[in-house]
């Protein structure tokens, strides 16, 4: 029994050091990822998520056309390109009437269509699903230490910038009211978003890693009502994903990135049903009340 | 010590070229307790943007005096009620101007967010997440962050809104409170009986001052009469103000909305 165990749980993580990287990395960039999925999921901006990993891939292309299959040209062609849109997006939204929903919309897909052409300029649609979908298993030292740098950068950034952050999204007028620091705040805080994608896209490729940011912070929406504990939930449903994600694309042979994901999406569902502000509880349990 | 808090230097104030102050001159005094009053875009909600200065002046400027710092509470919040966050969370950010941005919450902050809440008739609301508060309470919750921010010059837009009478009774408690502590502060109300009987002196707008002082004198039936009657309606092809005509009012310029006639002139 516990033999069979170990072999299920602990025996692929402890024999094959492709795996050990597979799960330090993943586990890494959930620490980074969730929170800032959290704060994305309260500025009700959880698409633009999805907006900013298509728009890094003109930069990853470009280091991609360039050098290989490398991992820093790629990461900084990313980050320059990530940056640029998010800048170029979150700068129209501030300062012209225009929302930031339709900004990034324009951006991103402005970006990406420059991004395919690049890839196909050079290259077949082989290396297209490199980019587009990462090699978790495939993660050398070089992207380890990558992975590593962002989430210190972004903890430190997240610590600092907290109070901060969390007036800009409950209530900008006020900040603005009483300091400077909402646009900058504003800024930052896109930063680490295009960071953590562009971290993540070594390991999940640039369209799911949008995915192991925005997944766990929906879930864990549904079960506390404050924002530290959402983000501390939201990492701790990220840890899960990726230790099962792997485990299950090991067992069954599935593709890493979408193994992650899917497993996610599982807690996501079951939190929907399940959790202390899910349906199940406001449907059923709530029809009894107190006297005041 | 100067006595003035708040100049205005020939401050227009407005959107897409359109003015809602227009060349307001004149000071706000340190320690004086001043109602706004005027009918719908009369500029008042305008005149507090500006003096706070989330809205930059067309022409013109508000000058505070040096180390005075504002608490605002505006008409319309930019509040997001869906956010996750408690009533003690939103008041905390009251501290802002004493913590700022790193600043640790000390055991002494707690309190003064406890007795904040306290005053405003909220004690105990600490835990309550800001989604499950009625319109009056969360009005007063803002009114404990203004409170909290301990400001010399303080300014409530339409701070009665959706607020019982009752409460209305605490409130203005309150504001005579801070005006007893020598801040200075600006409310905008609609209800003229409320500020005869708890307001010292009125600012009476129609897109620029009709009158401007004592209570009693500004608010008497003529004035009131001519700030009626000014023209709500922006005209498209209203003529440009040029900077050279403003300022010798009383003659008729062609642009001149002198005694709320409003811009007919076109």
């Amino acid at each position: 029994m516990m033999d069979t165990l170990y072999g299920l749980l602990i025996a692929p993580f402890a024999e094959f050091a492709f795996m050990q990287r597979a799960l330090a990395g993943s586990l890494m960039l959930s620490l980074g990822a969730c929170p800032v999925g959290v704060f994305l999921m309260l500025r009700r901006m959880s698409l633009s998520g999805d907006a900013m990993a298509h728009a890094i891939l003109p930069g990853a292309a470009a280091g991609f056309l360039f050098y290989g299959l490398e991992i820093l040209p790629m990461t900084i062609g990313g980050l320059i390109a990530g940056i640029i849109v998010a800048l170029g997006a979150g700068a129209v939204s501030r300062f012209t009437i225009q929302r930031e929903d339709a900004s990034m919309a324009a951006f991103y897909l402005i970006s990406l269509a420059i991004g395919v052409l690049m890839v196909s300029i050079r290259g077949s649609s082989v290396d297209l699903m490199h980019v587009l979908f990462g090699t978790v298993l495939a993660l050398n030292n070089e992207a380890l230490t990558l992975i590593g740098g962002i989430v210190l950068v972004t903890l430190v950034s997240l610590a600092i910038f907290w109070r901060g952050l969390v007036a800009e999204c409950l209530d900008p007028l006020f900040l603005r009211s009483v300091s400077r620091l909402g646009s900058p705040v504003h800024f930052i805080f896109l930063g680490l978003v295009v960071l953590n994608l562009v971290g993540g896209f070594q390991a999940l490729g640039t369209l799911l890693s949008v995915g192991l940011m925005m997944l766990p912070a929906a879930a864990a929406r549904f079960w506390t009502m404050r924002v530290e504990p959402m983000c501390v939930l939201a990492v701790l449903i990220g840890f899960a994903s990726c230790v099962a994600g792997l485990l299950l694309s090991y067992h069954v042979s599935l593709p890493s990135g979408p193994a992650i994901i899917l497993s996610a999406g599982v807690v996501y569902f079951a939190s929907i049903l399940f959790g202390t502000r899910g349906i199940l509880r406001a449907r059923i349990i709530h029809h009894r009340h107190r006297t005041a | 010590m100067t006595k003035t808090c708040l100049t205005f230097r020939d401050l227009t104030l407005g959107y897409n070229s359109h003015p809602a102050i227009h060349h307001l001159d004149g000071t706000i005094r340190r320690g004086s307790l001043t109602a706004v009053v005027g009918a719908n875009g009369s500029g008042k909600s305008t005149l507090m943007k500006g003096i706070v200065g989330v809205l930059k002046p067309m022409a013109g400027t508000v000058v505070r005096a040096p180390g005075v710092r504002a608490a605002y509470l505006p008409q319309q919040s930019e509040l997001d009620r869906s956010f996750p966050a408690r009533v003690v969370d939103l008041v905390s950010l009251g501290l802002w101007p004493r913590r700022g941005l790193l600043g640790r919450y000390t055991r002494e902050d707690r309190d003064s967010v406890s007795q904040a809440l306290m005053a405003v008739g909220l004690g105990g609301f600490e835990k309550r997440p800001i989604d499950t508060l009625s319109g009056g309470q969360l009005q007063r919750t803002l009114f404990a962050r203004v409170l909290l921010q301990d400001a010399d010059l303080i300014l409530l837009d339409e701070p009665f809104n959706a607020v019982d009478t009752k409460t209305v009774g605490d409130l203005i408690a309150l504001i005579k409170r801070w005006h007893g502590e020598e801040r200075t502060i600006l409310v905008v109300v609609h209800d003229l009986e409320l500020v005869r009987q708890n307001f010292p002196e009125t600012l009476l707008l129609a897109r620029q001052p009709i009158a401007w002082g004592e209570t009693r004198e500004t608010l008497r039936p003529e004035n009131l009469l001519r700030a009626r009657r000014f023209h709500e309606a922006w005209e498209e092809n209203a003529p440009w103000c040029e900077p050279d005509k403003h300022g010798d009012h009383g003659h008729d310029h062609a642009h001149d909305h002198h005694h709320g006639s409003g811009p007919r002139a076109a």
